[in-house]
Formats: structure tokens, sequence, C-alpha cells
């Protein structure tokens, strides 16, 4: 197990390494607006983009650039400035990176608590309305893209039903704290970007679950415990739902990782503060250390989740042996 | 009383493509301590009568179950879920084909034997766990109170047919269902798990139903044994009877592809010709005329019952049924010629084949169609399972229907 997680953790390394300069020969080679225009502001003189360009080291080869960077990064564990912020990446990240996480990691519960017993009862009452009730709204959920539902459930519950607050014009999140300083703001302010964000996850889920459970059902252990008298409760629960719910593990642990820092969509129609709406607008303003950061650490994000599954994995099935 | 009595079981399965007749019109009888042999080919409904006996056929869903199956004196197909459910793994217990699938690959074995106790029993998990190892104990498997926390993908095909056998027996069952147990294992295994199945049955004292398409299984285990066809029983008769002398041609077909030692030397095997019938749309008249070399124009029209067969020198008293429209002195002559290695094709050129006569008994309550003559020339009008056989329309050979019957 040890010898394992090194090994994958080295592997991480040079996946991130890859990754980074991939960041950076994309940054390059496609056309972007120029770092240094957009931060002089309106008709700037050549002077001033000059030393615009001197400070921000826009003047050096890219992949003297590219050295430059990575050495700060391994040696100092720095990311670099902003080209448009002149703040710190790595304070960008970190102050955004709570809130990220908030959203991912309670719409996950969200969701698995939703989609997991959906699943089930569609699986065991195969056919019946439920099932079609169930499935229907899956469909529908997975259909429905995350800005629309969130629009229309703004409209609805904020709006015209005025029960959710919402987040009040830009940088208004970081105020109010985290979900654990300050939770009576919080999570009333998250609820419908919970919900939203985990709709079409808690479909997928469900589906997902109904299948696999449909599939063992017709194990052949499934029979055996049916044989040994074994009441039905406990045929479905401990012995089906054992085995179709552990992939579950899986997915789960991709669809956070990609969360973490790509919940581009419902982060912008809610207005809260996280790594993915960084990310998007570091793109648009063309400011790559802040770019960098961010594909870095939802990159990391996604591989340690990877691996963090595979190492669960070992405890939930006993033939799995790294 | 038998423990075990199915009478005139029908198992229907509705697909989209139609009613699958998986099992249809079956009965046996299994008394207390005996052992049944059900041989057959994949897809003859050996497995599904036996399943549904469990009440395992019930979670299909699809199912329509017709007849009887009466254990202990109990209505089974009537029993609710509940009960059926006390029944299972407590009265009847099953063991089935790959015993690496039939395990949960995610528990110890240990928890799986106890859960099949308390499942039925009001005992602590310590007394389930030494009774567990006691099991494994007998079963064969050596340091069972190490073992028993070991996972079922950690023994081998053999040792874990073990731990199947274990766990059917751990509430000492009346009657154990065994759906192809040496199956999947290796061919030097299977002897060992047989072995296993004899020795258990005889301490124990447990019936058993011994599923398995290799008759050379059921002749090491079973006392009688049942030959299916297309959801029917063919053949019914003790094991001496169905080796010696079978009167059905897949019975003989199916003693004809495996090998024997006191055949004549060099002797081929002689496979089966074609592949099982569907069971949505049936042959029409007998379900094996479309493959038997046998066949005549009446065996395509006329669907043949199970009647007494005119037995053979084997102390009487045994019940020997067949289904085949053949007359019986040929049925006789043709297994004579058989027997002595010949092929269907050289048979049939030393044997003659009536054209037109057919079992009368087989009949049963079916009028003959105008033309045929039925043996003795009397058109059969009663049913044949209460009429013993009168000797004299049936066999006209009785003694003779040895190696050397005569050969026209």
């Amino acid at each position: 197990m040890i010898p394992f997680i090194i090994r994958r953790l080295l592997w991480m390394v040079v996946l991130l390494l890859v990754i980074s300069f991939l960041t950076y020969i994309i940054f390059y080679t496609l056309p972007a607006a120029d770092p240094a225009a957009l931060r002089a502001g309106r008709q700037p003189s050549p002077e001033l983009l000059a030393s615009i360009r001197q400070t921000l080291g826009l003047d050096d080869p890219w992949y003297i650039q590219y050295f430059k960077y990575l050495k700060r990064l391994v040696l100092h564990f720095d990311f670099g400035y902003s080209y448009q912020n002149n703040i710190s990446v790595k304070q960008q990240i970190f102050d955004r990176l709570p809130v990220s996480a908030t959203l991912a990691f309670g719409a996950a519960v969200v969701w698995l608590l939703i989609g997991i017993p959906v699943g089930i009862i569609s699986a065991i009452r195969r056919g019946t309305w439920m099932d079609r009730v169930a499935m229907g709204g899956a469909l529908v959920a997975i259909s429905a893209p995350v800005y629309w539902l969130g629009l229309v459930s703004l409209y609805l519950f904020s709006k015209d039903l005025g029960k959710f607050p919402i987040f009040e014009g830009q940088g208004a999140y970081p105020s109010t704290g985290s979900i654990f300083t300050n939770p009576q703001e919080v999570i009333p302010a998250l609820i419908m970007p919970w919900f939203v964000l985990a709709a079409s996850f808690a479909a997928v889920y469900a589906r997902f679950l109904r299948g696999n459970l449909l599939e063992v059902m017709s194990e052949d252990y499934i029979r055996t415990a049916r044989s040994k008298g074994l009441r039905e409760r406990r045929v479905v629960f401990k012995h089906g739902v054992r085995s179709a719910i552990t992939p579950i593990v899986t997915i789960l642990g991709l669809d956070l990782g990609i969360l973490l820092t790509q919940a581009i969509l419902t982060e912008t129609v809610f207005n809260i503060p996280g790594i993915g709406r960084l990310a998007f607008d570091a793109i648009q303003k063309s400011d790559l250390p802040t770019v960098q950061g961010t594909v870095l650490v939802g990159a990391f994000a996604i591989i340690f989740l990877n691996l963090l599954v595979d190492i669960v994995y070992a405890f939930l099935d006993p033939r799995v042996r790294y | 009383m038998a423990l075990l009595e199915v009478n005139d079981l029908k198992v229907h399965f509705r697909t989209d493509d139609g009613i699958v007749k998986a099992v249809d019109g079956v009965s046996y009888t299994v008394e207390s301590g005996q052992a049944l042999g059900i041989v057959g080919e994949s897809g003859s409904g050996k497995s599904v009568s036996s399943l549904t006996v469990m009440g395992l056929t019930r979670f299909a869903g699809n199912a329509i179950i017709e007849g009887s199956i009466v254990f202990d004196g109990k209505d089974l197909l009537a029993a609710s879920d509940e009960d059926m459910r006390t029944l299972r793994g407590n009265d009847i217990a099953m063991i089935f084909q790959d015993p690496l699938s039939s395990l949960h690959p995610f528990y110890k074995i240990g928890d799986q034997l106890v859960e099949a106790i308390q499942a039925h029993r009001d005992v602590s998990k310590a007394q389930a766990l030494d009774r567990s190892v006691e099991m494994l104990g007998l079963v064969g498997i050596p340091e069972p109170r190490r073992r028993i926390d070991s996972y079922p993908h950690e023994f081998s095909g053999g040792m874990r047919q073990r731990v199947m056998i274990a766990m059917a027996l751990i509430n000492d069952p009346k009657l154990l269902i065994a759906d192809e147990p040496t199956t999947a294992l290796d061919v030097t295994v299977q002897a060992q798990i047989l072995d296993l199945i004899q020795r258990l049955q005889k301490e124990l004292d447990t019936a058993i139903v011994m599923i398995t398409h290799d008759l050379g299984v059921v002749a090491e285990v079973t006392d009688d044994i049942g030959v299916m066809y297309a959801g029917r029983i063919v053949e019914y008769a003790d094991k001496e009877a169905i080796f010696a002398a079978p009167e059905h041609p897949y019975t003989w077909g199916l003693l004809k592809s495996i090998p024997r030692l006191d055949s004549p030397r060099g002797e081929e095997l002689v496979p089966i010709p074609g592949r099982p019938p569907s069971l949505i749309l049936k042959p029409s008249g007998c379900a094996f005329h479309p493959r038997c070399p046998y066949v005549r124009e009446a065996h395509t029209k006329i669907d043949p019952q199970l009647a007494p067969a005119a037995d053979v020198g084997n102390g009487g008293g045994h019940r020997h049924e067949v289904a085949c429209l053949l007359p019986g002195q040929t049925r006789r002559a043709l297994w004579a010629a058989l027997r002595t290695g010949q092929v269907p094709d050289q048979v049939l050129e030393n044997v003659d084949v009536p054209e037109t006569a057919i079992d009368r008994e087989a009949v049963g309550e079916v009028l003959a169609p105008a033309g045929t003559e039925v043996a003795d020339g009397v058109v059969a009008a009663e049913p044949v399972a209460t009429e013993p056989a009168p000797p004299a329309v049936t066999d006209g050979l009785s003694q003779d229907a040895g190696p050397d019957a005569p050969r026209r």
C-alpha cells in the first residue's frame, strides 16, 4: 500500500509538470489579449507599456518565463502575482478555495442524499409508477442546464417567494465568513446553489445506482442470500446495495475533484466568489499566473481525489490489493 | 409420506418474445434421506423446477407457476413469502454451480455462514461462529478456526464449494438441492465434492435432489434418476435401470455421448444431433422428435405421456416410466443394438421401426389420430397414470431386451 501511494504521488508531480507546461504553451500559442495593454488602461503611452512588460517579466521569451515560474513554485511554493489585481495568486486561491469547497461538498451531500435513495427505490420497485416518476424526473434534471435552473430558482425562491437570501454584489461573500465561522448566514445563502448544482448529479447518481443495483440483484450471490432464507430487506441492502454502491465512490471522487475548481456556472449565477469564477475572469483578462494557478490547483484536486478513491477502494473491496 | 412431492409442476415465464415454458408438467417425489438425480441439457428446465421448490422463482416477477409442491405436508405454492423464507436455508437448502459467484465477494465467509444461522436461529454471534467452524471442519476445510476470517477469493474452487455446502447444511436441512455442484470445478476436485456430498448425506440423513447434465455425477450419488427434456421428465427410473435398460431415445443419446469403461474398445461417442428446442415454440407432438433418429410420422402429432415401462428383470417394485411413442419392444430392440456399439444409422438398418405403430400407454388420454395403429389395435382412452401396464400390450419381449435381442 505505501509503495503504491508513493508511486502515485511521484506520478502526480510528473503530471502537474506536464499540465503547467501545456498551460504555458496554450497561452502563448493561442491568440490572447496583451496583458500589459489590459493592465495599462485606455490609450497608454508606449513607455508605460514597456515598463509594465518589464515589471511583469513579459520581455523574456516564454520558456525563460516558464522556467522562472517553475523555480519560484518549486523553491518557494510561490504562484507569482496576478497581472491584473496586484495580489499574489496564492492568496487569491486560498481566499476562494474554502468557498468553492463549501459549495462542492455541500452539493455532494445533497445529491448523495437524494440520488442514493431514489436509485435504490427505483431499482427495487422497477417498472412501478415510483420508478417511472423518479427516472422521468432524473431525465429532466439531467437535461436542464444549470444556469437555467439557477435563474429559474432565483426567480421563484429569491424574488417571488422571497425565502432564500442571496449574496449581494461582487466580493460580498468573504465578509460573511466561512460556513464554520458564520453558518447562520452562509448556509441559507448556499441552500439554493447546493440544490441547483446537485440536481443533475443527483439524477446521474440515481440512474447509475439503479442500473448497478438491477444488475447486482441478478447476481448468483443474491440468489444464495435468498436461498439462505435472509429477509428481503437484508438481501437488498446488505448484499445488493453494498455491491452496487461501491462504484459510486469512483465517480464521486472525480466529480468532487472537478467541481472544486469548475463550478463556474453555479458560481456565476449565484454570485459566489469561488475558484471557478476566478479562473474564468483570469482567462478573460489574459492573467496568466492566475490561470496557471487555478489550473494547477484543479489538476491537483482531481489527481489527489483519484488517489484517495483508489485507497478507499482497497478498504471497500477486499479483492483489491496494491 | 414422501418428504417432497412435486405434482404436474408448470413454470412459465412471460417474456417479450412469448411465454417460455421452462417447466411443463413435472412430477417427482423424494423420500426422506433419498437421493434423486435430475438429468438434462441446459434449458431443459431442471434448474427452474428446483428454484421453484425453493420459492426463488417468485422473485422473477414474470413467472406463472401451476401444479403443486408439497414439502413435509406443506403446500409450498400456497405458502406466504415469509413462510417460504423461514423454510429456505432451514428445511430446504441449495448449492449452486459456480461457488465463486455464489458467495458475496465483500464479506468474510465466517460472516456469511453466521448470517445463514442467524436468519433462522436466535443465537449469539459467538455461538454461530462456533457452529460455522464446526461445519467448515465437517466439510473438510483445514484450519477452519483461522479460515473463517478469509474472503471467498482467497479459497480455491473446490474449497469454495465446500464452504457453500457447509453453508447449505449449517441449519441441518431435510432436503438439499444441488444444482450442478461440480460443473464449475476441476475434474480432480469433482470426485472429492461428490464424495463429500455422499458422505454428508449418510451422516446427516439429508434427502438430496442432484441436478446435473452429467450422468456420471448422478451415477455416483443418486438412487433414482429423472431425465428431463424440454421442461418434462421423459424417463424416470432407478439408477440401475437407467444405465442398463434405458427406454427413451434421449436417454440413449445421453448415454452414448459419454465414454464408458464397459463399452467396446474404440467405440466412438455419438453426440445428440441438433440443439435443445425453443421453449417458446415447442416442437409439435413429442418435443424430442426433431432430434430423434427413430422418428415416425405419428410422433410429430401426438404428445407422449409418461407411462410405466415394462420393466426388465430388476426385481419389480421400482418405478420405471418413459414418455416415448415407440412400441416397447421396438425400444428394447433398438437399445440392444445400440449397446453393442452401433451408431443410430446402423441400428436403423438392423432394427425395424414400424411406420405407424405407437405405444398405447404413452398416448394417454389423447385419442390416436385416424390411421394410426395403436400397438394392439385398440384405441387407448384411459388415463395412463392410474392403470398399471398390461404386460401383453407393451412388451412382447419382456425378458429378452438384453444384448441378445433378435435383430431383424
